[in-house]
C-alpha cells in the first residue's frame, strides 16, 4: 500500500511554470536587445572614459550653480507648502468614512488626475500653458504633491479608529470640532510623515522639472550634459546630493518637533536622536 | 418621582424585517441606576444607542427634556446629545490626547470650532476638569497621554469626560466588561457616586448579573429584543434568569 505524503501547502505546477517562462524570457529579450558581452564591454569601457571626464568636478562656475539649486530649493518648498494646503481639504472631502458618496467621488477625482502623470508630463504642460521658468515647475510639482498627500492624506483617515470618533460625536460636538479633536490627532503624526516625505520627493523632482524648461538646475544641468561638461556635471551631482541630504536632515528635524515634541535643543543634542530614528512615521 | 426617559415602541431594524428591539416600552426615573441585563445581540447596546442617536431608530419614541430623541436632527441632535453623557466600553478615548485633553473633550458642545481648533476653553471648565480629576483619583494625570494610562484609568478617564458635559442623563454601554473584578466594582461605585451627587438617572448595560444586583436599583432584562422583566434587584429570581439568558447550568 503506498502512503499519501503529508503536505502542508498545495503544490504549485503553475508557479514553476510560471518561473521557467519569466527565465526562457529574460534570455530571449537579452538577444533580441542586442545585448552580447562584447557590447557590455564597449559600454563599460565608455563608461569609464565618462567617469574619467568627470573628475575632478568643477565648481569654478558656483554662481551658475548656485542660482540653481536656490531656485530648485525655492520650488520644491512653494510647491510642498501649496500642495499640502490644496491637498489637505481634497483628502478629507475624499474620506468615504466621513463623507457622502456625492462629496467623496469628486474630490477622489481631483486627486486621482492630480496623480495619474508624472511630474515632467505635468511641468511640459505648464511650460506649455504659462511659460518657461520657474512658475511652470512649481505648478507641476504642487499637482504631484495634491495627488500624492491627497490618497495617502484620504486613506489615513479611512483608517482612523471610528470608536473615538463617536464618542466625540456623542458630546453634541459640532462636526469642525469632532474633526478637531477626533480624527485630527488620530492622523497628525502620518501627516506629518506624509508631507516631509513629499517635500523630500518634491526637491528630488525640482532637479528635473528643468530639463523641460521648467527652472531649477536641471535646465543647467542639461546645457552641462549637452556641451559635455563633465567635470561640471559632477560638480552639479555632487551639489544635489548635499541638497537632498539637507533636507533629509530638516524633514528629521520637522518630524522630530512634530511628533516627539523635541524641543530645539534636544535636536542638536548628538545622543537623543538615536532613541526616536527608528520611528519612521507612526508608533 | 417624575420620569426624565420615556421609551415608546422603540423598535429597530438593521436589515429590513429583521428587527432587533421590537418595541421597547420603558420609563426612567429623575434619579438611580438602572442597569439592563441580557444574553449577547438582544438589543442591549442598540437600545442604550438609539437614546443619544449612535444608532437611528426605526420607530417609536425616546421622550426626554421636552425633545423626541428619536426624530430630532441637526443643532437640535447636538444640543440634546450634549445633555447625555456616554461612557463606552473600550473607553473611546482620544489615544494620542492628554487626560486633561480628553476630560475637555466633553465641552466641546459647547465651545465653538474656532475656540476649539484652538485650544481655548474656558477657564471654569479648565478648573473643573482638574478637580474632576482629583475626585476620580487621577490628579496629577492631566498631561498623560490617553495611551499610556491603564484600562482602569481609562475608564475613569471616560467617566470624567461624561460628567465634564454636566449631563442630565448618562448612559453607560459595557462599562466594566474589559476590566478586571476588582477595578469593575470600583468603575460602578464611581459610576453610583456620579449618579448621587449629580441627582442624574443612570443607564448601564451590563452582563455581569453579580454586579448589576449590587448596584442597581432596577434591573431590566432583556431577551429577543423585548423587555421581559422589570423590578427591583431583589426580585430577581433564578426562574427570572433562567428566563433572561435560557438554559440553567451557568446558574450554579
Amino acid at each position: 500500500m503506498k502512503l499519501a505524503v503529508p503536505y502542508a501547502f498545495p503544490k504549485s505546477r503553475g508557479a514553476h511554470l510560471a518561473f521557467a517562462l519569466l527565465a526562457v524570457y529574460v534570455v530571449y529579450a537579452a538577444a533580441q536587445m542586442g545585448v552580447s558581452w562584447e557590447r557590455v564591454g564597449a559600454g563599460i569601457d565608455h563608461g569609464s572614459r565618462f567617469l574619467g571626464r568627470m573628475f575632478p568636478p568643477n565648481f569654478t562656475r558656483s554662481e551658475l550653480l548656485w542660482k540653481g539649486l536656490a531656485e530648485s530649493m525655492q520650488i520644491a518648498v512653494l510647491a510642498s507648502a501649496l500642495g499640502i494646503v490644496l491637498a489637505l481639504p481634497f483628502g478629507l472631502l475624499g474620506a468615504r468614512n466621513l463623507m457622502p458618496a456625492w462629496i467623496s467621488w469628486p474630490a477622489r477625482l481631483v486627486v486621482v488626475l492630480a496623480r495619474s502623470f508624472h511630474p515632467v508630463v505635468v511641468a511640459i504642460v505648464f511650460v506649455k500653458a504659462v511659460g518657461f521658468g520657474a512658475l511652470a515647475g512649481i505648478l507641476a510639482l504642487t499637482v504631484a504633491s495634491i495627488g500624492f498627500i491627497g490618497k495617502l492624506f484620504t486613506e489615513a483617515i479611512e483608517e482612523v479608529s471610528i470608536k473615538q470618533v463617536e464618542a466625540i460625536r456623542a458630546t453634541g460636538a459640532p462636526f469642525a470640532s469632532v474633526l478637531a479633536f477626533g480624527v485630527l490627532p488620530q492622523v497628525f503624526a502620518r501627516f506629518i510623515g506624509f508631507a516631509t516625505y513629499q517635500l523630500d520627493s518634491n526637491l528630488r523632482n525640482s532637479t528635473m522639472v528643468g530639463i523641460v524648461g521648467a527652472g531649477g538646475i536641471g535646465g543647467t544641468l542639461f546645457a552641462a550634459f549637452q556641451r559635455f561638461d563633465y567635470d561640471f556635471v559632477s560638480a552639479i551631482l555632487i551639489s544635489l546630493i548635499a541638497l537632498i541630504m539637507a533636507g533629509e536632515l530638516f524633514a528629521t528635524a520637522v518630524r522630530r518637533i512634530f511628533i516627539d515634541n523635541a524641543t530645539l535643543s534636544e535636536l542638536f543634542r548628538p545622543g537623543t536622536r538615536a532613541a526616536s530614528a527608528p520611528r519612521l512615521e507612526d508608533d | 418621582m417624575t420620569d426624565a426617559l420615556t421609551i415608546r415602541s422603540l423598535s429597530k431594524e438593521y436589515v429590513a424585517g429583521k428587527p432587533v428591539l421590537q418595541g421597547i416600552d420603558v420609563t426612567v426615573a429623575a434619579t438611580g441606576i438602572t442597569t439592563i441585563i441580557g444574553p449577547s445581540g438582544t438589543g442591549k447596546s442598540t437600545l442604550i444607542r438609539c437614546i443619544n442617536q449612535l444608532v437611528e431608530p426605526t420607530a417609536g419614541q425616546i421622550l426626554f427634556e421636552g425633545r423626541d430623541l428619536a426624530r430630532v436632527r441637526g443643532v437640535e441632535l447636538r444640543h440634546a446629545r450634549r445633555q447625555i453623557g456616554m461612557v463606552f466600553q473600550e473607553y473611546n478615548l482620544v489615544e494620542r490626547l492628554t487626560v486633561m485633553e480628553n476630560l475637555l473633550c466633553g465641552r466641546l458642545g459647547y465651545v465653538s470650532p474656532m475656540r476649539a481648533w484652538r485650544r481655548k476653553f474656558p477657564p471654569e471648565d479648565i478648573a473643573r476638569a482638574q478637580s474632576l480629576l482629583a475626585t476620580v483619583g487621577l490628579a496629577g494625570f492631566a498631561n498623560q497621554r490617553a495611551d499610556a494610562l491603564s484600562g482602569g484609568q481609562r475608564q475613569r478617564v471616560g467617566i470624567a469626560r461624561a460628567v465634564m458635559q454636566q449631563p442630565r442623563l448618562l448612559l453607560a454601554d459595557e462599562p466594566t466588561s474589559s476590566l478586571d473584578p476588582k477595578t469593575s466594582v470600583e468603575i460602578m461605585q464611581l459610576l453610583a457616586d456620579v449618579a448621587r451627587s449629580h441627582r442624574i438617572p443612570v443607564l448601564i448595560n451590563m452582563h455581569d448579573v453579580a454586579l448589576a444586583r449590587r448596584f442597581a436599583d432596577r434591573i431590566l432584562g432583556m431577551s429577543g429584543g423585548r423587555i421581559v422583566f422589570d423590578g427591583a434587584p431583589d426580585r430577581l429570581s433564578d426562574e427570572i434568569l433562567r428566563q433572561i439568558y435560557g438554559g440553567e447550568d451557568w446558574l450554579h
